[in-house]
């Protein structure tokens, strides 16, 4: 896994509550395995107006947001289907951080799992920064995870919160594979004592 | 004596293999569900040299990309469909992974397949690749659904790093009236507490009004815990839920059985035990639901009418719900009984269980679908479309002007093809009216199986006990 350690991009903003990771990544697209390229299903129909062509109004067709690699939502970003493709057409669209003041919570799991860090931000702090960013199309953000800060547009700094061991995950690169390898003597001492209650 | 426990700690405790200090805990899966949308985890094994730990504790069925005109694997058109079905069957065969494939008697959606096998079980820890694995809660498990990654991980361990949720109780007393399904409960639920409600929580449904639900109505409920934003939903076990597991293939049987029901006798949450949060509602107040925007937590009452953006709390607010009325199609202020529709669609893993079939066959017969609109049923599984067949529950249908189709995903989330057409108005029982979900431009109202047979028939939403009265 790619590590994370800072991160500092243009910024862009959906704000919106409640984007499911249907929108983020259309069901039809889910047959498709990891090596292509999941940057082309990215909002994929989210970004086309109904009677075909792109949206020029949504915000990830806007000139100025092209070279957005944050995204930030509003609350309950990525709810829904438990869909890693999701993480995937954002990770290969460039995309290593989202900042929403809250995530499903299947997402966000599957993001500190592919080096895609979520960060949640109080909903004041999440709306101060969408103004910024509208007022100043292609303004950036920095974020650092070692320090657990967020560098608004205008210098703000806010901190989050995030839990220990995503975080040693993220910033070391690691798996959950490497790590649990180091335990299969424990996994197996409770597979004896549990399967004796658990017959299959 | 010891600290009180929930239902959830002493299933989190009795599967906890060990944990870290930063709070990180490996749990060990009691059992593990695949389906045909998990094909990337296979591949994630085979570059890692990997292979699963305890094939034994996984079983496979496909169902999002079956087919449902038809039984045999040639039959699904699309090849990238078709391919998934197939690798399914080459990655379990390759692994001696019990697969319930096409045309074994047992296939069906996974969270249908497996409280129906009894391979769901009180006490147990259930993952599966799929967010509404928190069904198989409704038997007094913990389940949760889990990313792809993460579906790789179980398969090479048997194992999971996981932090331990908060915990939530939704109590709901009282008495549920006629035509008061777990569906309602849930929408209702949903309506009160939002979409991100229990987000970061595994929600314990407790109170008279959950009691007095059937197992399928439990199912169901437990379904849509995710729509709340909650990682798992559960009900403890109670003799309800021992008469539905009792003899089913993978249920204990003899002399374990009895020991099993002693064990799960001990699962149920302890006086006094502490819920990090409580929510409460009354059962008596629940009426026949019907979603009418683009997050189960935009339901009403089917009295009701659509709200207007201008009476919203907030700028945001409004904005939302104007985007949600102008993809819907809807004015504010329309009944939601005015509201035409152009498909019904009775299935998924939320409400395609005999009773849900039951109860749309009751409204069905004698009926006719109305004119212009199409309507499916589409079984949960090989075993309910044997038991709806014998009952004859599928020549009422067909009778009605439904189709009878064969038991996959379908509709809910159109992987397999099966979609509504850009801005067809579908009244649907599945658990998610998302932009887009059952199709680009497809509208999505979520409702009840007797809602959705009701709104078939008479071609607009209509509250199902006043069809009933005639």
């Amino acid at each position: 896994m790619e590590a994370f350690r800072q991160f500092d991009a243009v910024a862009v903003p959906l704000p919106q509550p409640n984007i499911d990771t249907d929108r983020i990544i259309p069901a039809r697209f889910l047959s498709r395995p990891r090596e292509v390229d999941h940057a082309q299903f990215l909002f994929h129909d989210a970004r086309r107006l109904p009677e075909g062509g792109q949206d020029p109004d949504f915000p990830l067709n806007r000139p100025a947001w092209q070279p957005a690699r944050i995204i930030v939502a509003g609350r309950n970003f990525a709810c829904g289907s438990s869909r890693e493709s999701a993480v995937w057409a954002l990770f290969d669209a460039g995309f290593r951080c989202a900042i929403a003041p809250s995530f499903g919570d299947i997402f966000r799991n599957n993001g500190t799992k592919n080096g895609l860090l979520p960060v949640v931000l109080p909903a004041e702090a999440v709306d101060a920064i969408m103004a910024m960013l509208e007022a100043g199309p292609g303004a950036r953000i920095a974020v650092d995870l070692p320090a657990q800060t967020v560098t608004a547009p205008d210098g703000t700094v806010h901190g989050f919160e995030i839990d220990p061991f995503a975080k040693h995950c993220l910033l070391e690169g690691l798996d959950d594979f490497g790590l649990t390898a180091g335990y299969e003597e424990e996994i197996a001492a409770f597979e004896r004592r549990y399967g004796r209650e658990n017959r299959l | 004596m010891d600290a009180p426990r929930t239902l959830f700690e002493k299933i989190w405790s009795r599967h906890r293999v060990l944990e870290r200090e930063d709070g990180q805990t490996l749990l060990y899966v009691g059992r593990h569900l695949l389906h045909d949308g998990g094909a990337t985890a296979f591949d994630v094994l085979r570059r890692r040299g990997l292979k699963p730990w305890a094939p034994e504790r996984i079983f496979a069925t496909p169902d999002h990309y079956v087919s449902t005109a038809g039984r045999r694997v040639e039959e699904i058109e699309d090849p990238r469909h078709r391919e998934m079905v197939e690798k399914l069957a080459r990655n379990t065969a390759e692994h001696g992974i019990r697969r319930f494939g096409l045309g074994d008697p047992n296939q069906g959606i996974v969270h249908v397949v497996g409280p129906e096998t009894g391979l769901s079980q009180p006490g147990l820890l259930m993952v599966c690749g799929d967010s509404h694995t928190s069904t198989h809660g409704a038997l007094g498990a913990l389940a949760f659904g889990i990313g792809s990654t993460e579906v790789a991980h179980v398969l090479a361990t048997q194992t999971l790093w996981q932090r331990k949720p908060r915990t939530m109780r939704i109590t709901v007393e009282g008495r549920l009236g006629p035509q008061v399904t777990g569906k309602d409960v849930i929408l209702a639920i949903i309506a009160r507490i939002g979409a991100a409600g229990a987000t970061g929580h595994a929600i314990e449904y407790a109170g008279s009004a959950i009691r007095s639900l059937s197992m399928e109505g439990r199912l169901t409920l437990c379904n849509m815990s995710i729509e709340a934003g909650g990682r798992a939903g559960m009900v403890a076990p109670d003799e309800t839920t021992y008469a539905y597991l009792e003899g089913r293939p993978y249920s204990p049987r003899g002399a374990d059985w009895e020991a099993a029901v002693t064990r799960w006798r001990e699962l149920p949450s302890d006086a006094g035990a502490a819920f990090d949060t409580e929510v409460t509602l009354d059962g008596d107040a629940i009426q026949p639901m019907v979603t009418w925007g683009n997050s189960p937590e935009d339901a009403l009452p089917i009295d009701g009418a659509i709200p207007d953006p201008e009476t919203a709390p907030d700028a945001e607010r409004r904005a939302q719900m104007r985007r949600m009325l102008d993809y819907m199609g809807l004015a504010p202020g329309t009944r939601l009984t005015d509201i035409a529709i152009d498909r019904a669609f009775i299935g998924s893993c939320t409400n395609s269980r005999i009773e849900d079939l039951r109860a749309a066959a009751a409204v069905a017969a004698g009926r006719k679908v109305a004119p212009g609109v199409t309507a499916w049923v589409v079984p949960g599984s090989e075993p309910v479309k044997r038991q709806a067949e014998a009952e004859g529950l599928h020549e009422v249908f067909r009778a009605a002007g439904f189709a009878w189709r064969e038991p996959g995903c379908s509709m809910c989330l159109g992987t397999n093809g099966d979609i509504a057409a850009p801005g067809e108005r579908v009244a649907s029982t599945s658990n998610r009216n998302f932009v887009g979900r059952q199709g680009p431009g497809a509208r999505t109202h979520l409702l009840s199986p007797a809602m959705a047979a009701a709104a078939a028939v008479t071609g607009r939403f209509t509250d199902v006990r006043r069809l009933l009265e005639g």
